[in-house]
């Protein structure tokens, strides 16, 4: 599995190289589709990234114990999935060398970044959101590596755990103010996370196109980000249990709950579309909103939309089922699923609106080329590859919250 | 860097107990004998050690509250001077002053400010990293990130005798008594980073 996702890293770095020397004219994207694969895949990892955030921060604050034992590895995913959407706008600015351009720092050119665009947002929203959940996923660490540093066996294994659990050593001062950040850390996450796709759904409403310029995108993006990311989450997550038997971690209770969790997303997503149709078709009157919603579905990538509908709308319904929300593999395939949909959710909305906007003249079609796949493709090995070095080599669960958590339970029991 | 206990060569008694309850009568006994000097190391945070062994309330949520203001403020300004004083530009005919579009970014910044605050204070304030401690040369000290439950009781400590604390500790339930010994480099930090 590693190796495999290891070739495909390597696909990963060829296309970098090929792209970096040559220019992004080796993607598929031109007027009128300038945004195409790059932002939709931008969208889509940063999407799957949200639901580390949601399960380790908003349940933390809910006190829904049964997260404890999927919120390391939900993180992790955050991390990883966050790394990987960077990559996109990062390499479609032409030049990435010049990347700092981005930030305000006083330069000899005289100039500073324009604070008025969504897209100068999205470069604060996503730097923050990477350090922050860089951080909350240390802090749930530390504590982990001290262990391991204490049952280290090897010298090796002890100093590199030694170095990076700091000197941790579970004083009651040091506990204290870890109790305090933690919170605090979950209480900034939640409001950050759901800024993060909010701010990424302005990249598109701010605008004037229609398809793009609507005011339900905020929510319903959050929404999207939700569910496809605890799709991600079970889909990574069905295997590494089945294989390495954590049946007694990852119970059917957290499949249940997980499962519930997509379904209401998914019909906030789902409601999200139905809104869409209506105001395009019906309500707003306007030609130009009608005929983009009327060649959204019946245009050229007609096919995408009706894939899409059946993909998040009609086949996750299944999860109404407890015998579904039950079955692994079953809930395992709805979950791929769903990753297709709402990866499609992403196309529909940028490529389709920008390939048909107000003047037939400037109309045009979007056809993706070898490297775009080859960047997708790439990013999704290296996702893969860093879960599996991830799993190999960091503990997976957060020990001392199971270790608190079973302590609690037994005291009860009492 | 000289030691007030010079004859001792203990930095402090660490003692055992297999329980959280067992910690926290403990320690509440061992507040009340009147050490102030003291600490206790659990695997996972055990609630009502604080005030179990009397040590002061942290003031990190002030800390961070002042941080998220700061970033807060500071993320605004920075907006405001940039697109009315240091390089003013017209975009789609907004006013130089258009504070609407200034809330997310000044979100994100009191979010890094508060966040990056959170982790580093919470490290500087413990002082980590710190890799050496006296405390590690303790038999069984491993077991205190594992599953044991331990009350520290320093050498500087004015109450603190090497004998009589000891035969304290074994009187609250402790299920051992070690010491933690004392080189010179252990000796010198803890001077340096006394109690904390």
């Amino acid at each position: 599995m590693m190796g495999i996702c290891f070739l495909i890293v390597g696909l990963l770095f060829t296309t970098i190289t090929k792209l970096v020397t040559t220019g992004i004219g080796i993607w598929g994207n031109n007027q009128p589709v300038a945004w195409a694969f790059d932002i939709v895949n931008f969208v889509w990892w940063i999407g799957i990234g949200h639901a580390g955030t949601l399960i380790s921060a908003i349940l933390f604050l809910f006190r829904q114990e049964w997260r404890t034992s999927i919120n390391r590895f939900a993180e992790a995913m955050t991390i990883f999935a966050v790394m990987c959407a960077g990559l996109y706008p990062l390499l479609h600015l032409g030049r990435p060398w010049l990347f700092y351009w981005l930030f305000p720092y006083p330069n000899v050119m005289q100039t500073w970044p324009q604070f008025r665009s969504p897209l100068m947002w999205d470069v604060f929203a996503v730097s923050t959101y990477f350090t922050i959940s860089v951080l909350f996923w240390y802090t749930g660490l530390l504590p982990d590596l001290a262990s391991l540093r204490d049952r280290a066996k090897s010298r090796i294994a002890q100093v590199i755990t030694g170095v990076a659990a700091l000197g941790w050593r579970g004083s009651a001062r040091h506990w204290q103010r870890y109790d305090i950040i933690y919170l605090l850390l979950a209480g900034l996450s939640t409001p950050l996370v759901l800024s993060v796709h909010s701010i990424v759904s302005l990249d598109f409403a701010v605008a004037q196109l229609p398809g793009w310029h609507t005011t339900i995108f905020p929510p319903y993006f959050v929404a999207g980000a939700v569910y496809s990311g605890f799709a991600m989450v079970l889909t990574f997550m069905i295997p590494v249990r089945a294989f390495f038997g954590f049946k007694d971690f990852v119970t059917q209770r957290h499949l249940d709950a997980m499962s519930k969790v997509m379904l209401a997303t998914g019909l906030i997503v789902l409601y999200g579309y139905a809104m869409e149709a209506f105001v395009g078709l019906v309500y707003s009157g306007n030609p130009n909103e009608y005929f983009q919603m009327h060649n959204r579905m019946f245009g050229p990538y007609g096919w995408s939309y009706w894939m899409l509908i059946t993909c998040n709308g009609i086949i996750p319904q299944l999860l109404w089922l407890k015998r579904v929300r039950l079955n692994p593999v079953l809930l395992w395939f709805i979950t791929i699923v769903i990753n297709i949909g709402m990866w499609l959710e992403r196309f529909v909305i940028i490529v389709i609106s920008l390939h048909r906007d107000f003047v037939p003249s400037s109309w045009g079609m979007y056809f993706p080329t070898k490297w775009d796949f080859g960047m997708f493709i790439g990013t999704m090995g290296f996702f893969g590859f860093m879960m599996c070095l991830f799993i190999r080599f960091i503990p997976m669960f957060a020990g001392f919250e199971l270790r608190e958590l079973l302590h609690k339970k037994k005291s009860h029991s009492h | 860097m000289s030691h007030s206990s010079p004859q001792s060569n203990v930095y402090a008694l660490v003692a055992e107990y297999p329980t959280p309850e067992a910690l926290l009568t403990a320690a509440e006994k061992v507040r009340d004998a009147g050490y102030k000097r003291v600490d206790a190391l659990t695997p996972f945070p055990v609630h009502g050690i604080v005030e179990a062994l009397g040590l002061p309330k942290s003031r990190m949520a002030a800390l961070v509250f002042c941080a998220a203001l700061f970033g807060a403020i500071g993320g605004f300004y920075l907006q405001v001077w940039l697109t009315t004083q240091q390089y003013p530009l017209t975009i789609s005919g907004r006013p130089y002053f258009s504070w609407p579009n200034y809330i997310p970014v000044t979100f994100e910044c009191m979010v890094l400010a508060a966040g990056l605050t959170a982790f580093f204070g919470m490290l500087i304030r413990n002082r980590l990293p710190r890799p050496y401690h006296p405390l590690f040369a303790t038999r069984g000290i491993e077991a205190s990130t594992t599953g044991k439950f331990m009350i520290v009781v320093e050498s500087t400590d004015p109450k603190f005798d090497e004998k009589g604390t000891e035969s304290f500790l074994r009187s609250t339930g402790a299920e051992s008594v070690n010491a933690a010994p004392f080189d010179d480099f252990g000796r010198d930090q803890a001077a340096d980073g006394a109690a904390k």
